[in-house]
C-alpha cells in the first residue's frame, strides 16, 4: 500500500494519454461485458426445467425441422400436461426485410387457453379475430409503429412459405384487432407479433402440410415438469422425429442458436477485441517506460531493487486496466436494460461480468510484463548517462 | 588521518562498447576519511564521474578492491549493492532528478519507502530533512514549480532524509546560478560540518571545490595529486 501514491502519480505522469488509453480499454470492458452477459445467457440457460408452468417440444435436432401435427395429441395424452398448442415459424417482414415481424400461424383456442391472462384483447375484437378467416391480431406497439389501424389489409412477406395457389410468398392479413401484454418484463419480447389463424396458413400453404413447427404445453404441477418433459421426450424416442423439450422461458436462446455458434461468434469478436488492445496498451506501457528510464534509474539508485522496480510497473499496468474494467464492467452493467430490450426474451445475468476483472489482470501481465522487465534490468549508469 | 570512509585499492574500470574496450581507471588507490569534504575535480573523461559510481556502488570495478562505510562493495551483488546504497549512500545529481509528478515532500520521501516507517514517520522525517535544507515552505510543491537552487534543496534533502553515511554528488552546482550554487555548497559544508556527513563532490568548478576541505585532481584515469582546503 505504501508505494501507492508512487504508482498512482506515475500513472498520471502524462493525463492525456492515460485517459485515451484508459477509454480504449474501457470501451473493449464494455464491449466485453456485453458481449460475455449474451454469451453467459446462451451457456447457462433458465435455472432449468423444475418448477417451469410451460414447456416447448421442437424437433430434437433442429428448430428449422418440423414435427407431425399428430404429435399435438400424443403430448396431450401424456399426464401432467393441461394443455397444448402448436406453432410454426412464418419468417415474415413488411414491405423491407429489415421490418422484420414475429408473425405466428396459431390455433385460436388452444393458444389463448394456454396463455390465459397474459394477453389483453378486447371481446369484440376477440370475436372478429374468431369470425375472420383471414383476421390478424397485431401487437399495439407494432400498429403504432407502422401506422396500421384496425381494417388494414396488411401484406407480409414470408421467407419459407409459398403459397398453393400462386407460389407467392406474399400472404395478406386484414387487421381485426389489437393486443397488450400484461406482464410488462415480456412487453418488448412480443412487440414485433402478429398473430393468425394456423388453420389459413394449414390450407394455404403449398408444403410442409400436416407439420407444426413446435409444441408448446402447459403444465398442470410445475414441480413436475422435468419429469413430464421426459416423458414427452421418451414417446418419440427413436422415432424419426425425436423431439427436445424445454422450459418455453428458453425458447428465445434456443431460436437464436439455430442460426449458428452464437457463443464461437461472440468469442471471435472478443479475441480480435483484445489482441488489438494488447499492442495498444503494451505499446503505451512501453512507451511510458522509455520516457521514465532516467527516473526508473534514480529510484534504483535510491536503493529500489530489480524485484521492487519490477513490481512497480506490473502495479502500474495492474491498476490501469483494472480501472477501465471497472468502468467498462460498469457501464455495461447499466446497459444490461437496453441489451435485454435487443435480444427479445433472452435473460441477461450479471454474473457473466466477474470474469471480466480476471481477464483485466491477465491483460495487465501481459501489457506490462516487458516494460517492467525492461524497467528491471535497467543498468544504472547508462540509464543516467543522459541525465544526471 | 581518522579512520577512512572510503578506501580504494588498485582498482581498475574498463567499459567494452561494441568491439572496444575502453580503460576509465587505472590502478586508483584512495583513502577518504571519515567526516571529510572531498571535491574531486578534472577535465571532462578523466573518470571522476566513474570513480564516484564506484564509490557510490552504483557500478562495479573491473577488478581491485574498494570498501565504503565497511563494507566491500566489489563483492556485493547487484541486490546487495541496492540495499548498501539504501542505508549508506545518498545521491546528488547536476539535474536534480526529482520525480516531476510528486510534490516536494514526497520525493524526498522516496527512500524511506524502503524502510519500515509508518506513513506518519516518512512524512515527518521527510518535512525534517527539508526543514534542515531550509525549504520546508515549498513542501506540496512539485519541481516544475520550483527554481532550480530550490529543486537542488529538495534533492539533497532526499539524499539526506534516510540519514546515510555519506553524500555523493555529482556536479550538484552545475546547473544553478551563482548566487543558488553559493547557497547549495553553504548548505553542503554545513551538512559536513555540523552533522558530520562525508561528501564526496565531482566539480568542474574551482570556486564550488573551495567549499570543500579537500580537493583531489584527476586526469586519464588516474589521480594527480591532492590539495588542502
Amino acid at each position: 500500500m505504501k508505494y501507492f501514491p508512487l504508482v498512482w502519480a506515475t500513472l498520471w505522469r502524462k493525463k492525456t494519454r492515460t485517459i485515451f488509453t484508459l477509454l480504449s480499454v474501457v470501451i473493449a470492458f464494455l464491449l466485453f461485458g456485453v458481449l460475455e452477459t449474451v454469451d453467459y445467457a446462451f451457456a447457462h440457460p433458465s435455472s432449468g426445467v423444475t418448477g417451469a408452468d410451460k414447456l416447448l417440444t421442437m424437433n430434437k435436432y433442429s428448430i428449422t425441422l418440423s414435427l407431425p401435427f399428430s404429435d399435438v395429441q400424443e403430448i396431450r395424452s401424456v399426464p401432467g400436461v393441461a394443455e397444448a398448442t402448436w406453432i410454426t415459424w412464418f419468417g415474415a417482414y413488411y414491405q423491407d426485410p429489415k421490418n422484420f415481424v414475429f408473425a405466428l400461424p396459431i390455433d385460436t383456442d388452444t393458444y389463448f387457453n394456454l396463455h390465459k391472462d397474459e394477453f389483453v384483447v378486447t371481446a369484440p375484437q376477440m370475436q372478429a379475430f374468431r369470425n375472420t378467416r383471414s383476421g390478424a391480431l397485431v401487437n399495439s406497439a407494432l400498429m403504432q409503429k407502422f401506422g396500421w389501424k384496425i381494417g388494414t389489409r396488411l401484406p407480409l412477406h414470408s421467407t419459407i412459405w409459398t403459397q398453393k395457389s400462386d407460389g407467392s410468398l406474399d400472404w395478406k392479413f386484414d387487421i381485426v384487432g389489437t393486443f397488450a401484454v400484461k406482464d410488462a418484463t415480456q412487453a418488448s419480447a412480443q412487440a414485433s407479433t402478429v398473430l393468425f389463424h394456423h388453420e389459413m396458413f394449414e390450407e394455404g400453404r403449398s408444403f410442409g402440410k400436416g407439420t407444426v413447427g413446435w409444441i408448446e404445453e402447459r403444465v398442470s404441477d410445475p414441480a413436475q415438469a422435468a419429469e413430464i418433459a421426459r416423458r414427452i421426450d421418451a414417446l418419440f424416442a427413436n422415432s424419426p422425429n425425436e423431439t427436445k423439450t424445454q422450459p418455453a422461458n428458453d425458447f428465445a436462446l434456443t431460436f437464436i442458436k439455430q442460426f449458428g455458434d452464437v457463443g464461437f461468434v461472440l468469442r471471435a469478436i472478443l479475441g480480435a477485441v483484445f489482441f488489438t488492445l494488447l499492442f495498444l496498451t503494451g505499446n503505451t506501457m512501453m512507451q511510458s517506460v522509455r520516457e521514465r528510464i532516467p527516473e526508473l534509474a534514480v529510484l534504483k539508485t535510491l536503493g529500489f531493487g530489480a524485484g521492487q522496480v519490477l513490481g512497480l510497473v506490473l502495479a502500474e499496468s495492474l491498476l490501469l486496466c483494472l480501472i477501465a474494467a471497472l468502468l467498462g464492467l460498469a457501464l455495461s452493467y447499466a446497459a444490461l436494460p437496453i441489451i435485454k430490450q435487443g435480444l427479445q426474451g433472452v435473460e441477461l445475468s450479471p454474473l457473466a461480468l466477474v470474469p471480466g476483472l480476471g481477464v483485466a489482470v491477465l491483460l495487465a501481465l501481459i501489457v506490462g510484463t516487458p516494460p517492467a522487465m525492461r524497467a528491471m534490468r535497467l543498468n544504472i549508469v547508462d540509464a543516467l548517462a543522459d541525465k544526471r | 588521518m581518522s579512520e577512512a570512509i572510503v578506501r580504494l585499492r588498485n582498482v581498475d574500470k574498463r567499459y567494452v562498447r561494441g568491439k572496444q574496450s575502453v580503460e576509465v581507471l587505472q590502478g586508483l588507490s584512495l583513502d577518504i576519511a571519515k567526516g571529510d569534504f572531498v571535491a574531486l575535480m578534472g577535465p571532462s573523461g578523466s573518470g571522476k564521474t566513474t570513480l564516484l559510481n564506484l564509490i557510490g556502488g552504483l557500478d562495479k570495478p573491473s577488478s581491485g578492491e574498494i570498501t565504503v562505510a565497511g563494507q566491500r562493495l566489489d563483492q556485493l551483488s547487484s541486490g546487495g549493492l541496492a540495499h548498501w546504497r539504501a542505508n549508506h549512500v545518498g545521491f546528488v545529481f547536476q539535474f536534480y532528478n526529482l520525480m516531476p509528478m510528486l510534490s516536494a515532500q514526497r520525493n524526498v520521501e522516496l527512500p524511506l519507502l524502503l524502510t519500515h516507517l509508518s506513513a506518519a514517520q516518512r512524512k515527518a522525517n521527510a518535512l525534517a530533512a527539508l526543514t534542515l535544507v531550509g525549504i520546508s515552505d515549498r513542501a506540496r510543491h512539485k519541481p516544475n514549480e520550483l527554481s532550480g537552487g530550490q529543486a537542488q534543496r529538495v534533492a539533497i534533502a532526499r539524499a539526506l532524509v534516510a540519514d546515510p553515511t555519506l553524500l555523493v554528488c555529482d556536479e550538484p552546482t552545475g546547473d544553478l546560478d551563482r548566487k543558488s550554487a553559493d547557497d547549495v555548497l553553504h548548505l553542503l559544508q554545513m551538512l559536513n560540518r555540523e552533522h558530520g556527513k562525508s561528501i564526496v563532490m565531482v566539480t568542474h568548478d574551482p570556486k564550488a571545490a573551495e567549499f570543500a576541505s579537500h580537493r583531489l585532481y584527476m586526469d586519464k584515469g588516474a589521480l594527480l595529486e591532492a590539495a588542502a582546503a
